[in-house]
């Protein structure tokens, strides 16, 4: 019997990603075209990575939650909290490496309060991370006081629009982060652990896994990386905005890693698929914005992508591949 | 005391107190004239935290209830204004699309095995997109029968006004309790958040409570946009945006177990009313600012969590293995 | 037969999973006013047999009979309205509605459209006396005990079906005085005229309940038999298969006083799960675990291996006391632990052979000493070629794999981490021919190489075959040591099925 896995047919997610970029170049046949201006690329494909970085950035660690079959709800509100973080402390007069330092360091202690709740309390990670999703905007404007924090610290602007060999400055975070956090995980067992403990607790805790500190590690590595995109965000607009920044960004990281191949049931995952994900998003926002629709067509193309996503993973449509496979599973099933 | 009335009780003694406490700061805040705006300014929300109180004891969570407020209000809006129906025809239609689209959302939870939070997202998405598809700008609404509505309310002694879309929350706030504890329904509702195998060895159609416990989330959001649309006589897509946090958090800090199983829909009326306490706490004091009410929120959350997790664990049944999900 | 009709019958019931043979032309009969055992260890068949019997499969051949006439039962809720009821070992009620509630759902009386609480809870008072209950019935079903919740399941079910009472090991999780308590509800519903099955793996149960026993083993029916001809030996030996014809002792070196002692356990215990207990393991023996499901022995090995870890006593490793709290501190030192149910404890279903096989050395390395994947498919290429695992390829998700393969993987997973002590339960159940003989192959081969191993299983004639001592254990408690000569299957039965306080129960 030779049966080959549905994700080794092809890669679905670079497909998907090359579908929505030609069907781009269809609709708009100057998409791939690239220049290069003032000793960087401009064109809007470079658009694509430049503006899918914060949810590329927020998925990779969002990545790694899904996998523990978890979820955070919270990083929306987290890159909120980072970025009044760094902008106050730059308008405040901090050099901008320090205010930056005390950006990752708040996303990290959300992130591992977060972990806290759930690694330690052993409260469901959706109603965890529900709690700094609904107060996380309230402290992000207490930082802020309520207003639209600008600054013109040249440093911190630079991480938000600057060029590094001629890329958006965001995109190459997002790859060095992507690239990083990928090898740490698989070079070290980190990655194996993760992957057991969402696919089978039990078995995991009797292999000799604890699970606790990795789960305050994920969560931790999640509210990073929202520190990561808050700044990032932040320093594009030059201020930080404490009530739009981010907003419904977890929703995006998650749909991201869901189209990345990761189920939400946890297990097996990947972060670059899920980078890849983030691409296929904003590829399809940026098309439907250069093709002249209205941006807010957007939330109607994601739900269908979603409801797309639910129908391939669901029980159903594995039917005619996997009759057999059913068959066999009920019969071990007591 | 029934530990499952713990968390109400923590809630009404918060309450009271803060209540008390703030009537000390501001004796203002004891009038009719405050206590009728209260109502007034929280009817949406506690409208819809009534469907959300029973998708929450269901074992589920409708993140789409404020891309519904916004749709229903953009929909009866051009309904009344540009296209010349009479509201009450807009209101029957309003319903009947959430209805079809709570349906929806049920179904796929349901056949799908989906968690209810995805599809409940892409209900969101699709609700705040379309919304959005029909017109991107507020479009006001003028008719008589709105401002029929809108003087349709009770005087109470010391100037304060109860008004028809307070009055109505309370209708469905009570309409709403009568259905949770009074009904078949409403049992089936609890035994589905208790434990679905149970529930469905036991008799209960699983398939169709589901269903119909998104179609009265939705619908009640419905009510809630009709409602939101009287109250700022408008209709505007980006209306509501984050009430089903609002919403979600009145529940829990309702005394509503966020797994499911537990909660009371008259204990939503109490975390509503704590949710609108702090926020006319904060309007009356002038120097808080207000994002405080999120903190606090969220503070209340937090601790309303961790008390359902003490309340409930230690009398949970105990596991073969700690480590075990 | 010539006795008088069935109200329950199943004739040449025949269950095909896959390739397996769950049931085999099994024939039973169940009458009114009788209380009827159905006994078999696990994959005997029993569990099959009753989701058959409420409807929850459907037979591959054969017929259910209700009262003489053939009937198809569609689900459990079908099976109710031809009066079947049955009530599970977890109780399958909903522990955080009333009492009340949980008697009528779905059937509550109601006035003017909505349910009436107060009448609701006043049937209920009714039906509850009857069963001897005098509680409220308004109080949630999950502040009482689990006794109160079955009675309150059973009541639940005879009130909906009234014929036939299933009970599926609902005396599990009770203690002595609420089993009795539960006997007088079953004695009671008996003598009105209700068919009851039974379904325990308390031996002394079956003798002060039942009135027939029908015994499985591997999907074939062994015996029907009025129990007041059969003694609790003759039960166990239906059970497990002995026809005693006394095979002989073991042929190992008995005496195992030169061995290097490697673990002493003495007053080891856990409350409420296995009372304390002395055991001295050697190096290079294996004592074998023998007792009948739910005696303890699944718990004595979650004890040993930390994973319910144990709350008095003292254990020596090597004379050195030492402590396990959790599993890593029993990895720490150099146990293993393949557990009995392999898919919920054992496999990680999604992920490669390769990766099940070294995760717990990896979990003994830690985070950053990772396996690179050359590493990690040479240690699994090694074991799966020494024990024979039969993968297309070591990336593929072990789920795939037959339940044989599988079993070798978790043992190689533990081989794969050197241990010094190997704990085994039921590491020959389910799995086929081959894997069978290989994994017995195994044992004698690590014992030969002074591996201390721990076997839990209920296959006796395999047990004698490798163990050098073997412990009984019998509700909760480890109630016989045998050694040399002692060591043969018919002693052993005797030791599962004697009762030291017959005399008193």
């Amino acid at each position: 019997m030779r049966r080959v896995p549905f994700e080794r047919l092809a890669n679905p997610q670079l497909l998907a990603l090359t579908g929505v970029l030609l069907l781009n170049w269809l609709l708009f046949p100057n998409f791939f075209n690239v220049t290069w201006q003032d000793g960087r690329f401009f064109g809007s494909i470079i658009d694509v990575l430049n503006r899918g970085a914060p949810v590329a950035i927020l998925a990779v660690g969002m990545t790694g939650v899904i996998a523990t079959k978890g979820v955070d709800l919270s990083v929306g509100a987290i890159m909120a909290v980072c970025g009044a973080v760094a902008a106050t402390m730059v308008v405040a007069g901090y050099p901008a490496p320090i205010a930056v330092g005390a950006a990752l360091l708040a996303g990290l202690a959300c992130g591992l309060w977060n972990g806290f709740l759930v690694a330690v309390l052993d409260i469901q990670p959706i109603v965890a991370t529900l709690v700094l999703m609904v107060a996380g905007r309230g402290i992000a404007q207490l930082i802020t006081e309520g207003s639209i924090v600008t600054f013109n610290d040249p440093v911190l602007i630079f991480i938000g629009t600057g060029s590094f060999l001629g890329f958006p400055m965001a995109a190459v975070i997002a790859v060095a982060l992507m690239v990083s956090v990928t090898l740490l995980v698989r070079r070290s067992a980190i990655g194996l652990f993760v992957q057991a403990i969402g696919v089978n607790r039990a078995a995991a805790a009797l292999a000799g896994i604890r699970s606790r500190m990795l789960l305050m590690l994920v969560y931790g590595l999640s509210g990073l990386c929202a520190a990561i995109a808050g700044i990032v965000v932040a320093a594009d607009i030059r201020g930080a905005d404490a009530n739009n920044s981010g907003l419904w960004l977890e929703l995006d990281a998650i749909l991201a890693v869901v189209i990345g191949g990761t189920s939400l049931l946890g297990g097996r995952f990947s972060i670059p698929m899920a980078v890849v994900g983030a691409l296929i998003i904003q590829a399809m926002n940026t098309g439907i914005l250069v093709s002249g629709f209205p941006p807010e067509f957007n939330l109607v193309v994601k739900a269908g992508m979603i409801i797309l996503i639910l129908l391939i993973q669901s029980p159903y449509a594995a039917l005619p591949f996997r009759r057999r496979l059913v068959t066999t599973s009920k019969a071990t099933a007591k | 005391m029934k530990r499952s009335l713990r968390p109400l009780a923590a809630t009404a003694v918060i309450f009271f107190i803060a209540y008390a406490l703030s009537v000390l700061q501001f004796p203002n805040m004891l009038s009719t004239r405050v206590l009728g705006n209260f109502l007034t300014d929280n009817a949406f929300l506690g409208i819809t935290a009534v469907g959300m109180t029973f998708v929450i004891i269901s074992g589920g969570i409708d993140l789409s209830v404020g891309a519904v407020i916004g749709f229903t209000g953009v929909l009866i809006a051009v309904l009344v204004s540009w296209l010349g129906f009479h509201p009450l025809a807009a209101f029957a239609i309003a319903l009947g699309v959430a209805g079809l689209f709570g349906a929806a959302m049920g179904v796929t939870i349901h056949y799908l095995q989906v968690p209810s939070f995805i599809v409940t997202l892409a209900g969101m998405f699709l609700a705040r997109g379309g919304a959005s598809i029909i017109t991107q700008d507020s479009v006001p609404i003028r008719h008589e029968f709105y401002d029929t509505l809108g003087d349709l309310m009770i005087r109470l002694p010391g100037g304060g006004r109860m008004s028809f879309i307070g009055m109505l929350m309370i209708v469905v706030f009570l309409g709403g309790a009568l259905l949770a504890h009074r009904t078949k329904f409403g049992s089936y509702v609890y035994a589905l958040g208790g434990n679905p195998v149970s529930a469905s060895l036991m008799g209960v159609p699983v398939a169709q409570t589901t269903v119909q416990i998104y179609m009265l989330s939705s619908m009640l959001a419905a009510l809630a946009g009709i409602v939101f649309s009287l109250y700022t006589s408008a209709g505007y897509p980006l209306a509501a945006v984050g009430v089903e946090l609002d919403a979600i958090s009145a529940v829990v800090i309702g005394g509503t177990l966020l797994t499911g199983g537990y909660g009371f829909v008259l204990g939503t009326f109490v975390g509503v009313m704590l949710l609108g306490l702090v926020q006319t706490y904060i309007i009356f004091d002038g120097t808080l600012s207000s994002w405080w009410t999120k903190i606090v929120i969220g503070v209340l959350l937090f601790m309303f969590i961790v008390l359902q997790r003490v309340i409930f664990a230690a009398s949970a049944p105990a596991e073969k293995s700690p480590e075990k999900a | 037969m010539t006795e008088s009709q069935y109200v329950l019958e199943a004739r040449g019931i025949i269950k095909i999973f896959g390739g397996h043979i769950a049931l085999d032309a099994i024939d039973f009969g169940l009458r009114a006013g009788e209380v009827h055992a159905l006994l078999g260890e696990n994959g005997a068949g029993k569990s099959t047999l009753i989701k058959i019997l409420t409807g929850a499969y459907q037979p591959d051949g054969g017929a259910v009979l209700v009262d003489g006439e053939p009937v198809t039962l569609d689900n459990p809720l079908h099976a109710q309205t031809h009066g079947i009821g049955t009530v599970y070992q977890e109780v399958n009620l909903l522990p955080n509605r009333s009492v009340a509630e949980n008697l009528y759902l779905g059937h509550q009386p109601t006035r003017f459209g909505l349910v009436d609480h107060r009448q609701m809870e006043a049937d209920a008072r009714v039906l509850l006396t009857r069963y001897g209950l005098t509680l409220d019935p308004g109080s949630e079903l999950g502040s009482h005990s689990v006794a109160v919740q079955q009675i309150v399941a059973i009541a639940r079910a005879v009130a909906l079906s009234g014929k036939v009472l299933i009970l599926d090991e609902p005396t599990a999780s009770l203690d002595r005085n609420e089993v009795e308590r539960l006997f007088e509800v079953i004695g009671e519903l008996k003598r009105s005229g209700l068919a009851i099955i039974f379904i325990t793996h308390f031996l002394d149960q079956v003798f002060a309940i039942a009135d027939r026993v029908t015994v499985l083993r591997n999907g074939q029916l062994v015996e029907t038999q009025m129990l007041d001809a059969l003694s609790r030996t003759d039960v166990v030996r239906l059970m497990l298969g002995k026809d005693i014809a006394f095979n002989g002792s073991t042929d190992l070196e008995p005496e195992s006083a030169h061995r290097e002692v490697l673990l002493e356990f003495s007053g080891y215990g856990r409350k409420g799960t296995v009372s304390p207990f002395d055991l001295t393991i050697h190096k290079g023996e294996v004592i074998g675990v023998a007792g009948l499901l739910g005696s303890g022995r699944t718990e004595l090995a979650r004890i040993m291996f930390g994973a319910d870890p144990a709350d008095q006593g003292t254990l020596r490793i090597e004379g050195a006391s030492e402590a396990i709290r959790h599993t890593t501190d029993a990895i720490g030192h150099r146990f293993g632990f393949c557990p009995e149910d392999r898919k919920a404890e054992g496999i990680f279903g999604d992920l490669s052979v390769r990766e099940n096989i070294v995760i717990a050395l990896q979990g003994k390395l830690g985070w950053f000493r990772a396996l690179n994947r050359d590493e990690q498919l040479e240690i699994a290429g090694k074991f799966s070629e020494s024990m024979d695992i039969r993968a297309a390829s070591l990336d593929m998700p072990i789920k795939l794999l037959s339940g044989g393969n599988q079993q070798k993987a978790i043992l190689s997973r533990w081989l794969a981490t050197d241990p010094a002590f190997l704990i085994l339960d039921e590491p020959t159940r389910g799995i086929d021919v081959g894997a069978h003989a290989e994994i017995v192959r195994t044992i004698n081969r690590l014992r030969d190489d002074g591996m201390a191993m721990l076997v839990i299983s209920s296959e006796l004639d395999e047990v004698v075959a490798y163990s050098s001592r073997i412990v009984v254990m019998r509700d909760r408690e480890m109630v016989a040591e045998l050694h040399g000569k002692n060591i043969n299957p018919g002693i052993i039965v005797q030791a599962i099925a004697n009762h030291p306080d017959e005399a008193v129960s």
